[in-house]
């Protein structure tokens, strides 16, 4: 960088050069000091609001706000002064006067950002202001979550990242101590067009805002003799779950969680990956069909049953577009349920599918209509990540010592292809190492699409396969998808082929991923470390294309016939529902 | 103070919404004439509720979540219609001195509606307001434009009477 471009300050003291125009909280992580921010997450959330990342600044009137408060040549900064320290308390004593202080039974307690800073800012008197406190009831009619507004802090991290979705059914509503997070003429969020992605929880700083907590019925199910309990893992949990027992980000802990499930009494630990397999060999032979016999182009991928809501909500009419194949969560079930449960002799209804998913969308999925291909739910529960790292924390597994060990046979196998559908283009990229041999029947000259890779909000390519030109595109998070949904819609878009992720990222971000404090995600690219995990467990795979996996194979010879079949659409097949943007 | 919701039933016209929609055409394009859009809106259908605010909302390309979060910040913004007599108690200094919080008390019991509300026959509704300069006449509540001063909460059934109660 040129030396123009840099401004020379003092931070307490030590004079250092940084660039010009960003913020003090920017320079401060440059001199290693670390500004607590309760509002403020980057690119997501900066507006100055909760005055916990205040500073001195010589000749200031005032103490400034760190977050978006921009440096400038000669400035005089002081983030550990007394007036700081004090200004800190008074505004964590004055949010607590008003916060429900259960924190002993509070799911966020230990992850909560505010108990942390209470606890950091010796803030020893929670009851130092005193006064009238608003109770509100709990908002649990959505599928997937809670909300409970005792413990808002008012930050408006949730209403910006429901805002970054494209979706904005949340926000700040009436005024001064009357303010509170709702949806419009606050009706309760099941009855407005919340497409349950779990964004507003993984940015809260509290407890607010949480995912509904199914871990019991787990145990409930494991502790039944009668049943028959099979669990199954997305493929970007691997790429998380060690997060949530303090190892680094982007940490592939596939062996250890194998373990750890095996160890919390699941009958068998079979891998979301072969479904994913399979989802792309219905996928791809769907998409050369729809080429084929002129069906409905360009297709859509309905792996996210957040971005599935949002198209229902705000895009029935582009339902057609939408690939009629499960999610590979419920493919997996379905396969249990049907061909698995015949093979092993055993009642379906005496069956329960478990799903380890990065995702709350998830768990309103498993009650989705047609999804129960054997006549009983396909899924039974679809866990977090953070519930399921509950799981293994409170029955003492001790997960950072665990042996790695391997997935059951035969639905452990997987391959690369199926462990990058965690990331966004993942999808894609599997999609198009089978399509090629779909379409040329020779296997595509390398696996590596690399153009469909990274975390750009949307990206595009033109492959020649054969003699088709083959043009997709690839968006993550739904506000995103919104752009290409208008194109369609005007007539603008020449796709082929869409893969969409609801949540910035893929599911290596989804809304049930363990949870990052602002000071660790205003300055690590968080889905990019945990997506480079998927892709490096592809690069060392064996076999990096979905019709290689020899599960998916047996399966499609003992019981589908072939993708794409009549059987194969009975069992693997759904539909979509039009719904109202507004009830 | 949390605004009431209305529960009566929505009886917009052709008429009213024809008018909105004209105040839409011109100002759709720029979100930051939301709040005159909303103060039109209000002008003609005499308060906000749901099924304008999300007229408002698609002619705006607002999400109906904002509109209703400026319409619950901002006093001007009513969530429940006027009825066909407005009461408006006057809760400034000089009426409140004398006890017009009493006289508040009373319609609201009689008339069964909290302020801020709308009896469910659409014939009453009942709000506080701020100081309408009539101080002499403390306490004072205005019925439509006819005014009354000097008030107890005896005097609330008289003229409620006068009104058909």
């Amino acid at each position: 960088m040129e030396n123009t471009n840099l401004v020379n300050i003092k931070i307490n003291g030590m004079p250092l050069s940084v660039p010009a125009g960003i913020s003090i909280l920017e320079a401060a992580r440059i001199a290693g000091i670390e500004i607590p921010t309760l509002c403020f997450l980057k690119d997501i959330n900066e507006i100055g609001a909760c005055r916990i990342c205040m500073v001195e600044v010589v000749g200031a009137r005032s103490l400034v706000t760190a977050c978006v408060f921009p440096v400038a040549e000669g400035m005089e900064i002081y983030t550990n002064t007394e007036k700081v320290r004090k200004s800190r308390k008074t505004t964590l004593e004055l949010i607590l006067s008003t916060h429900d202080k259960n924190c002993l039974t509070c799911v966020r307690s230990g992850t909560c950002e505010l108990q942390q800073l209470c606890k950091e800012f010796g803030v020893d008197d929670a009851d130092a202001f005193k006064g009238e406190v608003i109770q509100y009831d709990f908002d649990d009619s959505a599928a997937h979550m809670i909300r409970n507004n005792n413990k808002c802090i008012l930050c408006r991290r949730c209403i910006a990242a429901c805002d970054n979705q494209g979706v904005s059914v949340i926000g700040a509503n009436a005024r001064g101590f009357d303010t509170h997070v709702s949806s419009a003429f606050d009706k309760d969020l099941a009855d407005v067009s919340c497409i349950s992605c779990g964004q507003c929880i993984v940015n809260c700083p509290t407890g607010a805002i949480v995912e509904k907590d199914d871990t019991a019925k787990v145990l409930e199910a494991i502790n039944d003799p009668e049943k028959f309990v099979i669990v199954n893992t997305a493929p970007s949990i691997r790429a998380t779950l060690g997060e949530a027992f303090g190892m680094h980000i982007g940490t592939n802990v596939e062996g250890k969680m194998v373990a750890a499930l095996r160890r919390l009494g699941f009958d068998k630990v079979f891998d979301t990956d072969f479904a994913a397999d399979l989802t792309i060999m219905e996928e791809a032979t769907e998409l050369v069909e729809r080429v084929k016999n002129g069906g409905v182009l360009p297709m859509i991928t309905s792996c996210s049953p957040g971005w599935i809501k949002y198209c229902e909500h705000y895009y029935p009419e582009l339902i057609p577009h939408l690939s009629t194949c499960k999610s590979p969560q419920q493919m997996f079930g379905a396969t249990m349920k049907t061909y698995y449960a015949e093979k092993m002799g055993i009642d379906p209804k005496n069956m329960v599918v478990v799903g380890i998913m990065p995702c709350t969308a998830k768990k309103f999925e498993t009650k989705r209509a047609d999804q129960s291909a054997a006549g009983v739910p396909d899924v039974d529960i679809a866990l977090t990540t953070r519930e399921l790292a509950r799981m293994i924390e409170s029955a003492g597994i001790y997960f950072n010592h665990l042996p790695d060990e391997e997935f059951d046979q035969p639905f452990g196998e997987s391959t690369g292809a199926g462990t990058i559908f965690g990331a966004t283009g993942g999808v894609m990229e599997a999609a198009l190492r089978t399509a090629v041999k779909l379409i040329t029947g020779e296997e595509a000259p390398s696996p590596d699409f690399e153009e469909v890779r990274g975390m750009k909000n949307i990206k595009e390519a033109d492959y020649k396969v054969g003699d088709l030109d083959v043009k997709v595109a690839v968006a993550s998070g739904t506000k995103n998808a919104k752009v290409l949904m208008d194109k369609i819609k005007s007539g603008e878009a020449d796709y082929l082929f869409i893969e969409i992720m609801g949540c910035p990222g893929g599911c290596i971000n989804g809304g049930g991923q363990p949870i990052q404090h602002a000071v660790v995600r205003n300055f690590v690219d968080l889905k990019a470390r945990r997506a480079a995990a998927l892709y490096d467990d592809d690069k060392k795979d064996s076999k990096r294309l979905s019709h290689e996996n020899t599960a998916v194979q047996k399966l499609y010879d003992e019981y589908l016939e072939k993708p794409g079949s009549h059987k194969a659409h009975e069992v693997l097949h759904t539909s979509y529902v039009p719904r109202k943007k507004y009830n | 103070m949390l605004k009431k919701i209305s529960k009566i039933p929505f009886k917009g016209t052709d008429e009213q919404k024809a008018k909105l929609d004209a105040v839409i055409a011109e100002c759709a394009g720029d979100k930051s004439l939301l709040m005159h859009v909303m103060q039109e809106a209000q002008e003609i259908y005499g308060y906000l509720p749901y099924e304008v605010q999300i007229m408002i909302a698609e002619g705006m390309d607002v999400p109906l979540e904002k509109v209703y979060g400026v319409s619950t910040f901002y006093a001007q913004f009513a969530l429940s219609p006027k009825g066909k007599y407005n009461i408006s108690v006057c809760l400034g200094t000089a009426c409140y001195v004398k006890g017009s919080q009493e006289v508040l008390d009373k319609l609201s019991e009689i008339l069964g509606i909290e302020s801020g509300e709308c009896t469910a026959d659409g014939k009453f509704s009942l709000e506080a307001c701020r100081c309408i300069g009539a101080c002499g006449l403390a306490p004072v509540l205005t019925v439509n434009d006819e005014v009354y001063g000097k008030l107890t909460a005896k005097d609330v059934p008289d003229i409620l009477k006068k009104y058909g109660v």
